[in-house]
């Protein structure tokens, strides 16, 4: 057994480390404050060629595994970047997988190497108001009509929409009552984001506000053939295949956020004080922090095995949830403990960890909430009724 | 154009530094150490040059195993080749012995057009290197570089001083040495991190440079450290309560440091 990163390994989350902390905790603050995409910070990351670690060498990126993706937003997220730059390029670093998979020569050429410099915003366009996790219930649809497809529906929770040029959009192309298996006539396509078909509606919301979370309002939007990916009504299998990928993401920025917090935590512990001594003195304040460790740390272990699986060609469904369901929870405990070592001072802005909470909070919803991955290991993996 | 640049191992300015009690020396094998930042400038400014021509950037470094990092780094961010001289005789160098070892591997990697190095070492921060290396290379130095360009076989620098700004010229082949307004540094790309694995770094040992062991090391030094002691924490400031006379009470303090 080796628990040693690879050199190459080691070198990717030296560089990301040293990038991401040219932004300090103050850039991610006004950000985060005047609802403004990181562009400085992405296009540090575009020229760099970061956005590309997955993407295939034939257009133009580096053909990395799961591995390399999760220490570079690990590591993005722990420089106090948190969800807010791990957001503003996540779906360029793995997103794209169903249109490398599964898409046409042409779709690739013309879409991914524009991905990989940075030049294309793509957001992901799959949950709807009355269908979350149950994918299969979407009900935007694709009419064909000759050489396009007209489409109407509604998206929610679509991130960084607004600054989106294109969306990789679910839809269905058989509605759910007319299909044998409710798996099947969905269509998947890469399209631009017609602002005159398109209304695109900002959510307010609790926290992550560099990026947008967005409704999509779809008004006969015409999408032509080539921009769809594969074959029609295989669009649900397609994205099938980056749901593990996603959870181990998600997992590796929650952990990422948690190092930031306990870093500020460390930080405060040691250099305020209070009855004449540092309040980190105190067990009360200092317990809390090292069994924070020790959860990140284990959580850490169970995210190397999974991304280590996938990129050895293996079954990792089980490792990949549970690594998003320990990592959240360890990312938001020591985010909530650094809130509360911090005392009032948690409470403001200034101090950062306010916004690491918020943040943090975030990765036991998304993608997929902590019970939804519960149900999936009690009925998945240990073999009990499904209990929904 | 062949340019060399000379590039230092440093203890990170951000983490704890220390000296070695047995020989009061910088300790830089128990540290975290990286390439010095106001050498970056200095690779930044031969990758431009090189960049808007032909020709290759080599960077040369003296110091313990560790310093191969610095290489490294300078490797990543562009420069072609890397030249390490080690050898546990240069262990306590100063100044004067590390420009001898400096130069004499200079020599060895060629004769290059452009000699480019930082204004001081993050450590040290004596400064007095790149002059005394210019002069054992016999070349013109010319320092302090906050802009810098080369046409033909002339190159002409700005320095920024307190009371003037001064355009100097100088003829290739010329030594140079810059300051950190010269250029915003590179950080390494992806693909800069890939390919500096497959650029070839040379080991040099003292012997390889005909350098005596005599010559070098601490017992070879000018300048000695004597002893060393932690910084003292900060002492409590001075509270000035304005009871009407608060300006002058701070303009009397102010003159009492020497700072008005």
């Amino acid at each position: 057994m080796d628990f040693d990163l690879t050199d190459d390994q080691a070198e990717i989350r030296k560089a990301v480390r040293e990038l991401a902390g040219r932004f300090d905790d103050q850039y991610w603050l006004e950000k985060d404050w005047a609802h403004e995409f990181p562009s400085e910070f992405y296009d540090e990351f575009a020229k760099g060629g970061w956005l590309g670690i997955t993407t295939p060498e034939d257009y133009g990126g580096h053909g990395l595994g799961i591995t390399e993706a999760s220490i570079i937003l690990e590591e993005i997220a722990a420089s106090g970047a948190g969800m807010n730059g791990a957001s503003s390029m996540h779906l360029s670093i793995f997103g794209m997988h169903p249109v490398i998979v599964h898409g046409s020569e042409e779709l690739k050429a013309r879409t991914l190497p524009r991905i990989v410099n940075g030049d294309l915003h793509v957001c992901f366009g799959v949950t709807e108001p009355g269908a979350g996790l149950d994918t299969t219930r979407i009900t935007t649809f694709a009419r064909r009509d000759g050489d396009h497809y007209v489409v109407n529906g509604r998206k929610v929770w679509i991130s960084k929409a607004v600054e989106s040029e294109k969306v990789l959009l679910l839809t269905r192309t058989t509605k759910l009552e007319d299909v044998q298996k409710k798996t099947d006539g969905l269509t998947l396509f890469l399209t631009d984001i017609d602002r005159s078909a398109i209304d695109v509606r900002p959510i307010r919301k609790m926290g992550r506000n560099a990026v947008t979370s967005n409704e999509l309002f779809i008004d006969d939007l015409h999408i032509p053939v080539e921009d769809r990916v594969g074959e029609e009504g295989k669009g649900f299998k397609y994205i099938l295949d980056g749901l593990n990928p996603e959870r181990m993401l998600v997992a590796a920025e929650a952990l990422g956020i948690g190092r930031a917090a306990l870093r500020a935590a460390v930080r405060y512990g040691n250099d305020r004080e209070v009855f004449g001594r540092p309040i980190g003195k105190n067990q009360g304040i200092q317990f809390p922090l090292a069994d924070s460790l020790a959860r990140l740390d284990a959580a850490e272990l169970v995210l190397r095995k999974a991304t280590w699986l996938y990129d050895n060609g293996r079954p990792c469904a089980r490792e990949a949830n549970t690594a998003k369901y320990l990592c959240a929870d360890a990312g938001f405990d020591a985010a909530d403990r650094a809130l509360q070592t911090h005392g009032g001072m948690g409470y403001s802005e200034e101090y950062h960890v306010a916004r690491y909470f918020r943040e943090a909070r975030l990765t036991r919803i998304a993608p997929i909430s902590q019970e939804m991955i519960l149900n999936y290991l009690g009925e998945h993996v240990l073999g009990l009724p499904r209990s929904y | 154009m062949n340019i060399v640049v000379c590039v230092k191992y440093v203890p990170d300015a951000q983490a704890e530094r220390t000296f070695n009690a047995s020989d009061n020396t910088t300790d830089r094998e128990n540290v975290d150490g990286l390439l010095s930042e106001l050498d970056e400038y200095a690779v930044e400014a031969a990758l431009k040059l090189v960049e808007a021509g032909e020709g290759e950037v080599t960077v040369v470094t003296v110091g313990p195993d560790q310093a191969a990092d610095a290489i490294k780094k300078a490797l990543q961010m562009g420069a072609d080749k890397g030249v390490h001289v080690k050898d546990d005789a240069i262990h306590g160098s100063d100044a004067i012995a590390t420009s001898l070892v400096l130069a004499e591997a200079i020599k060895k990697i060629g004769s290059p057009d452009l000699v480019v190095t930082g204004m001081a070492s993050t450590d040290g921060t004596m400064g007095v290197v790149p002059t005394m290396l210019a002069e054992r290379l016999g070349l013109p130095a010319v320092t302090y570089a906050s802009e810098l360009t080369v046409d033909g076989a002339k190159a002409t620098i700005r320095r920024d001083g307190d009371v003037s700004t001064q355009t100097i010229e100088a003829t290739l082949p010329a030594l140079i040495s810059v300051t950190d307004q010269i250029n915003e540094p590179r950080y390494p790309s992806f693909k800069g991190i890939m390919a500096a694995k497959k650029k070839p770094v040379e080991e040099w040992s003292l012997a390889d440079l005909g350098v005596e062991a005599g010559q070098v090391g601490l017992d070879a030094a000018w300048t000695k450290v004597e002893a060393f002691a932690a910084r003292p924490p900060r002492s409590q400031g001075e509270i000035v309560t304005d009871e009407g006379d608060g300006g002058k009470k701070l303009a009397e303090f102010l003159a009492s440091r020497k700072f008005i």
